[in-house]
């Protein structure tokens, strides 16, 4: 290993402590005083201006935020850069967006130790962080200012990027000043605004930077990179989870025209050719057989009917396989008086199906060491993953990243898994040629990476005065984390969050919360808001039903909850949300509404949508949502999280539903595979809650809440709950 | 054998396969790559072009079918047209991927049909899958640049929706 490491540091011109740190890193060791950012950086080469690795501003004035944070539609690009501006006092109309290269030590998530996006943390981590930039930048123009006027700093004022001195009528722009300010030295705690301050956060002024360019053409996808000499790679994959190629026969691949290689590798057998075309045209042809004895033979029918026995106490585990409690207190199971809800619920496999299906662009072997060009939402876990296939440090692995045609999660995951195939086809191809990596949409959704399978089974028993007094909760899924470096000794809390710390089971004398992870042989992935893709929908939906043997008001029976568990933020957002709706009153003829609320990455949102039956099938209308996502960057963007968040989460209450046939992936494109359309989309009002606490996430609170919403429409419409998604089977 | 193509506005010689689907020759031998590959058989609507005005799925249609034809790709609209004024106004794209595609098919619409109703927009956009969920600001848009090109040549604004 050695050796391949001191290869690998004569070629990238890294110190002899670098390649310790690297060989530790990728040896699984840990370093006594050296941070995960420390380690997973080493060899890496990044230029850091005077303002240091977020600002850089330009000889004419005009400023360059570095977004460490992929932008994939959520909208931090602009909302990052507007924290930098607010405290900078820079024009707004004169800042633009970069995208930072990837080093994990200049650019980690603060929340993570490693950069990356996720969470819904982009800017909640990087809030105090790129406050202080912009301060700290701001002070050395005034301290510049002050020197070259002779005046006192404290009279100095900014606005606009224009720094000014009224009492002498002196003033400057930041380009006039820069080399003065380059000069000082940035004070380590700059004094930040008082949010009463801000000019530009909380505005309608904090708007997209990159609308013109994808409303154009222009803006740049892992799919539109055309380097020199660049080959694009199809790959034949698995027909089954857990196959591996056993032979092929390239010869009818290659006589298509434009097919330059056919090469093995740990994934399947990729055609490289010189167009993208060529390449899927060489996949045709192309005949690979494969090893099925150790794939997944299982489908969806028997992981659930098998889920469904055990939540049931029904059979006996496997080995190793147990019962975790995730809450519990009193006796849950003891006898009362009051009325009983007892359910299941059922949730099928979703694939994330981006619009731009994963891709990637890799360089291995040229004199500029390891390339990759591509839309990376977790730069660090890319760099290792990539530095163990070449034989480099993490951290001289280059990454370009791109924007991303969505992700919804996918193109975060621990083993890289569309990165490192692009890679080791990069490395065969060899001398730095360029290999573009292009899945088709049946790759994509068959390649896995799905939201779980899911089954719950939840038996409440409400007091004499209709609340809960006793809640038995059993939730079987598959593990997010398992396998992972960040996989927790107990159980997962990606499976059970939001049932886990839910304002109702707190406000509950008796819990029985448990989970079950068992393994199969198909990825699993985080899904746009994760656990609460399911957790929500049962929480909510269940309180409905209780609402109603309670002979209860939804909304006045959740307050009533939130009291009891002192769920302040909750309480606001329903209360918002119930005045916006018109809660009470009548709705329009045939229109019935439903209520959900749901935190999650530190948000509530409270939702309460208008539902028609239309042939059976629920129609949403408008969609009333609240969110307490403290501070509000940028209230239009968090709008427009919450429109799409809600056709997110309507599309899989509705429609999404991977099913697995034989370990086999039986829905591959969008016409097996509906998902939400034009005229299907609700009509959805944002009313943010005034809030100085700091930023929390948009993302993805706006997806968990709608499915849930719409059942309690249906069941208010017709008695009926829905216990199983999505509620219109394909 | 060489395909002729009007794109643009611009006769271009073409050298792919005939049987090479349209958006594949755009992306990769005439190098516009605005529109972009979603899933291969006219399902999602990210590919859509204009042939002679009228909208099509770039990613199914052999190039030979189009030989002659007068092709428009969002690059050939020109980025000040009413569309993509509105798009840009009411910060319609999120991760922008299909947007393109949006566009050429709500002016594919607004060609024919300069005063939509919301059930014409639904209709003519249905094609379209946007998976951010964009579907409220890109209707608002279409709306929008109908009432603007509306406004500028005398007509009555588009129908509001209900």
């Amino acid at each position: 290993m050695n050796s391949r490491f001191d290869q690998a540091a004569a070629r990238n011109g890294t110190t002899r402590r670098d390649l310790v740190v690297g060989t530790a890193l990728i040896s699984g060791a840990l370093l006594v005083g050296c941070s995960p950012a420390d380690l997973m950086s080493a060899g890496a080469k990044t230029e850091v201006g005077a303002f240091g690795p977020f600002i850089r501003i330009a000889a004419d004035g005009a400023v360059t935020v570095v977004s460490k944070h992929i932008e994939f539609g959520q909208g931090s690009h602009a909302s990052l850069a507007a924290i930098v501006a607010e405290e900078l006092d820079a024009d707004w109309s004169r800042v633009s967006v970069e995208q930072s290269p990837a080093n994990s030590k200049l650019y980690a998530n603060t929340l993570m130790g490693v950069q990356g996006t996720g969470g819904s943390t982009a800017i909640a981590n990087s809030w105090m962080q790129l406050r202080k930039a912009g301060a700290a930048a701001r002070a050395m123009f005034t301290g510049a200012a002050a020197a070259a006027w002779k005046v006192p700093e404290a009279e100095i004022t900014v606005k606009d990027g224009v720094v000014s001195h009224v009492a002498s009528g002196k003033s400057a722009g930041f380009g006039a000043l820069i080399q003065g300010a380059a000069a000082i030295t940035p004070p380590a705690e700059p004094r930040l605004k008082s949010p009463e301050a801000f000019t530009l956060i909380g505005t309608d002024r904090v708007r997209r930077k990159d609308s013109l360019a994808k409303s154009t053409g222009q803006a740049r996808y892992t799919q539109d990179v055309n380097l020199e000499g660049m080959l694009t790679a199809v790959v034949a994959h698995a027909p089954r989870f857990g196959a591996k190629v056993s032979g092929f026969d390239a010869a009818e691949a290659r006589k298509v025209a434009g097919v330059v290689d056919v090469i093995q590798i740990p994934t399947g057998v990729a055609v490289v050719a010189k167009s993208t075309w060529a390449a899927i045209q060489g996949r045709n042809a192309l005949k690979v057989t494969w090893d099925e004895s150790k794939a997944e033979g299982r489908g969806s029918a028997e992981l659930e009917a098998q889920y469904t026995d055990w939540a049931a106490g029904k059979g006996a585990l496997p080995d190793k396989l147990k019962w975790e409690s995730f809450e519990s207190r009193g006796d849950a199971a003891a006898a009362g008086e009051g009325e009983v809800f007892e359910a299941t619920f059922d949730f099928p496999f979703l694939a994330h199906a981006s619009m731009e299906p994963m891709n990637c662009v890799a360089q291995v072997g040229g004199k500029g060491g390891t390339k990759l060009t591509f839309a990376s939402q977790s730069q660090t876990i890319d760099q290792i993953n990539t530095a163990r296939i070449v034989g480099a440090l993490p951290g001289s692995i280059q990454i370009e990243t791109l924007f991303a045609g969505g992700s919804f999660g996918r193109r975060a995951n621990f083993q890289s898994d569309f990165v490192t195939e692009c890679v080791q086809i990069a490395k065969k191809v060899g001398k730095g040629t360029p290999v573009k990596l292009v899945w088709t949409r049946e790759d994509d959704m068959a390649a896995g990476y799905f939201r779980p399978l899911t089954h719950h089974r939840v038996r409440v028993r409400l007091d004499k005065d209709g609340f809960p007094a006793a809640w038995t909760h059993r939730v079987v899924t598959q593990s997010l984390m398992k396998g992972s470096p960040l996989a927790p000794s107990g159980f997962d809390a990606t499976t059970v969050e939001g049932a886990m710390g839910s304002p109702y089971l707190k406000a509950t004398p008796a819990v029985d919360g448990q989970v079950l992870m068992p393994e199969n042989g198909v990825p699993v992935l985080w899904w746009r808001s994760v656990g609460a893709t399911h957790t929500a929908y049962v929480m909510e939906h269940t309180l409905d039903h209780l609402a109603k043997k309670a002979g209860r008001d939804p909304v006045a029976y959740r307050l009533a909850l939130f009291e009891k568990a002192g769920a302040a933020r909750h309480i606001a957002v329903l209360k918002l949300a119930a005045e916006k709706a018109g809660w009470g009153k009548p709705a329009p003829a045939g229109v019935t509404r439903g209520v959900a609320v749901h935190e999650c990455f530190g948000s509530v949102v409270a939702q309460i949508a208008e539902v028609r039956l239309v042939d059976g099938n629920p129609k949403v209308g408008r969609v009333v949502t609240a969110i307490d996502c403290g501070t509000a960057i940028s209230p239009d963007q968090i709008a427009a999280q919450m429109e799409g968040g809600t056709c997110f989460g309507l599309s899989a209450a509705l429609h999404d539903e991977m099913i697995i046939k034989a370990g086999a992936v039986d829905r591959k494109n969008f016409d097996a595979y509906p998902v939400l359309r034009h005229s299907e989309a609700p009509k959805v009002e944002t009313y943010i809650l005034p809030s100085t606490n700091p930023p929390s996430g948009a993302g993805e609170p706006g997806v968990p809440v709608i499915a849930p919403a719409v059942a309690n429409a249906v069941l208010a419409a017709t008695g009926t709950g829905a216990f199983r998604l999505p509620m219109i089977r394909a | 054998m060489a395909t002729s193509l009007e794109i643009n506005g611009r006769t271009v010689q073409v050298e792919a396969a005939p049987d090479t689907p349209l958006l594949w020759v755009l992306r990769e031998e005439v190098g516009l790559t605005g529109a972009k590959f979603g899933c291969g058989i006219g399902q999602c609507g990210a590919c859509t072009v204009l042939a002679n005005g009228a909208p099509v799925r770039s990613c199914s249609l052999p190039v030979s079918a189009l030989s002659g034809m007068k092709i428009t790709t969002i690059e050939g609209l020109g980025g000040t047209q009413p569309l993509q004024a509105a798009w840009v106004k009411l910060d319609v794209p999120q991760c922008g991927y299909c947007q393109t595609g949006q566009i050429m098919s709500a002016a594919a619409l607004l060609a024919s049909n300069p005063r939509p109703s919301d059930a014409e927009i639904d209709a003519a956009m249905e094609g379209n899958i946007c998976r951010c969920g964009a579907y409220q600001r890109i209707h608002a848009a279409i709306q929008e640049a109908a009432q603007a090109t509306g406004q500028a040549t005398g007509q009555a604004t588009a129908k509001s929706r209900a």
